[in-house]
């Protein structure tokens, strides 16, 4: 996988003109675009008209930093563990999250079970839903042009990119996160690791495994 | 005039239907590449606000069954270069859905 | 190829991208700038508040046209639609916002 740090919307390279499509630099906070103006405006103009308080802003920023894939992984490893915790992941993903400690969700969360004939990839193509209280902002790449594109097109070739193979006799299943559902995919637990915890079980899952462009770790 | 608060659901599991053909020119969350395809009612997922009243600061009424539809890739694209069994799945309002035989 | 048609179909909007042909997935990523954050944050109290929908974030999104919406980075887009919301909602003025932003940008300890 490349280096490249662009919230790429284009299907071609060139120069970008802004330097804040770049890799983040330490001043990036400090340039003041339009955008970011008007950022700074409009949460004033709701603050001092009593929409919300700086407190709630930096509270409602504090709790997204918080949420990242290590939540997600959390409900994989413990279906991995517990065939009834399994389907009930499959049956009822919000519930399954408050089993496992976790937030339900703004969302109705549809989890889609990898098998050794089926193998799930999630995208949206018309922007970018995501099951943010479980895996935190997305990344860069969810979000582009190219991936949003072709991954409901061409998904093997765009597995492929990742440096994920699907074999012939598996089935790709797409799904395109259109409207009220978020995805998660449950993957197939790895060989070799019979008799782990799911703490380390949940240690193999990365975020691109539940997106789905990946498979899980290996032990 | 008085609306209906929200739409029965027709379909079920298992059924056929194609997604109408249509280009309104605003918010819709029915995608540009399965407009006119058929697949199956994989579920219903629920009925919810329609976005396309929602995206108009309107209260989204009369709120919509929701289903995902799973679509052969070989029906949805003429040249799928995949497998004959990989599909996508797609979540669809049901006004947008017809039975299809 | 078949696509070239579709791709230049008018009743084709510019988000709505899947099918489309385009280059390689670039897998990079870049860690979210605070103000990024804050545009994240501003939506989901809003909408929490009954003041906006993700609805209306996406539609005015989609309205920005193609040159701006690729021209725009991801937070960028999010920044001019709650923007715009909040004036079609009338919970700012455009005059308001306008002045504020000019102060803003006219500070010149730089506080914010």
């Amino acid at each position: 996988m490349t280096a490249d740090h662009h919230d790429d919307d284009h299907g071609h390279s060139h120069e970008h003109e802004s330097a804040h499509r770049h890799p983040p630099r330490a001043d990036l906070d400090d340039t003041l675009t339009y955008y970011r103006a008007m950022e700074i405006a409009l949460r004033e103009l709701l603050i001092d008209k009593g929409v919300f308080t700086a407190d709630d802003v930096r509270k409602q920023v504090e709790d997204m930093d918080r949420r990242n894939p290590a939540q997600g992984a959390r409900v994989v490893a413990k279906a991995w563990v517990d065939p009834e915790y399994r389907k009930l992941l499959l049956h009822d993903g919000g519930e399954a999250c408050v089993v496992a400690g976790l937030d339900r969700g703004p969302y109705k969360l549809v989890v889609v079970e990898n098998t050794p004939d089926t193998y799930n990839v999630i995208v949206c193509t018309l922007c970018s839903c995501y099951p943010r209280w479980l895996l935190g902002l997305p990344p860069d790449w969810y979000k582009s042009r190219a991936y949003r594109s072709r991954v409901v097109r061409e998904p093997r070739a765009v597995l492929r990119e990742f440096g994920t193979e699907i074999p012939d006799d598996v089935a790709v299943r797409v799904h395109d996160s259109t409207a009220d559902m978020r995805y998660l995919v449950l993957p197939q637990r790895p060989a070799g690791t019979e008799g782990w915890s799911e703490d380390r079980l949940a240690g193999l899952v990365s975020r691109d495994a539940m997106i789905g462009v990946s498979l899980p770790r290996r032990p | 005039m008085a609306r209906a608060e929200a739409v029965e659901p027709r379909f079920q599991p298992g059924d056929r239907v194609a997604v109408r053909i249509a280009y309104p020119p605003g918010h819709v969350r029915t995608p540009y590449y399965v407009r006119g395809k058929a697949g199956v009612v994989e579920r219903l997922c629920g009925v919810y606000g329609n976005p396309e009243e929602l995206a108009y600061a309107r209260p989204g009424l009369p709120r919509q069954p929701l289903y995902r539809v799973r679509f052969r890739q070989g029906d949805v694209w003429p040249d799928y270069g995949g497998r004959a069994g990989d599909t996508i799945d797609i979540e669809i309002f049901q006004h947008w859905l017809e039975p299809s035989p | 190829m078949a696509d070239h048609d579709a791709s230049i179909d008018p009743r084709r909007a510019h988000h709505d991208m899947g099918g489309l042909p385009a280059g390689r997935v670039e897998a990079g990523e870049h860690d979210y700038a605070l103000w990024e954050k804050r545009v994240d944050a501003m939506l989901i109290l809003l909408s929490s508040r009954g003041l906006m929908t993700v609805d209306e974030l996406r539609r005015n999104i989609e309205a920005l046209g193609p040159d701006a919406y690729d021209r725009m980075t991801y937070y960028e887009r999010w920044m001019h639609s709650v923007a715009q919301t909040m004036i079609q909602r009338g919970v700012v003025s455009l005059d308001e916002l306008g002045r504020k932003i000019a102060e803003v940008e006219g500070r010149a300890d730089g506080s914010r």
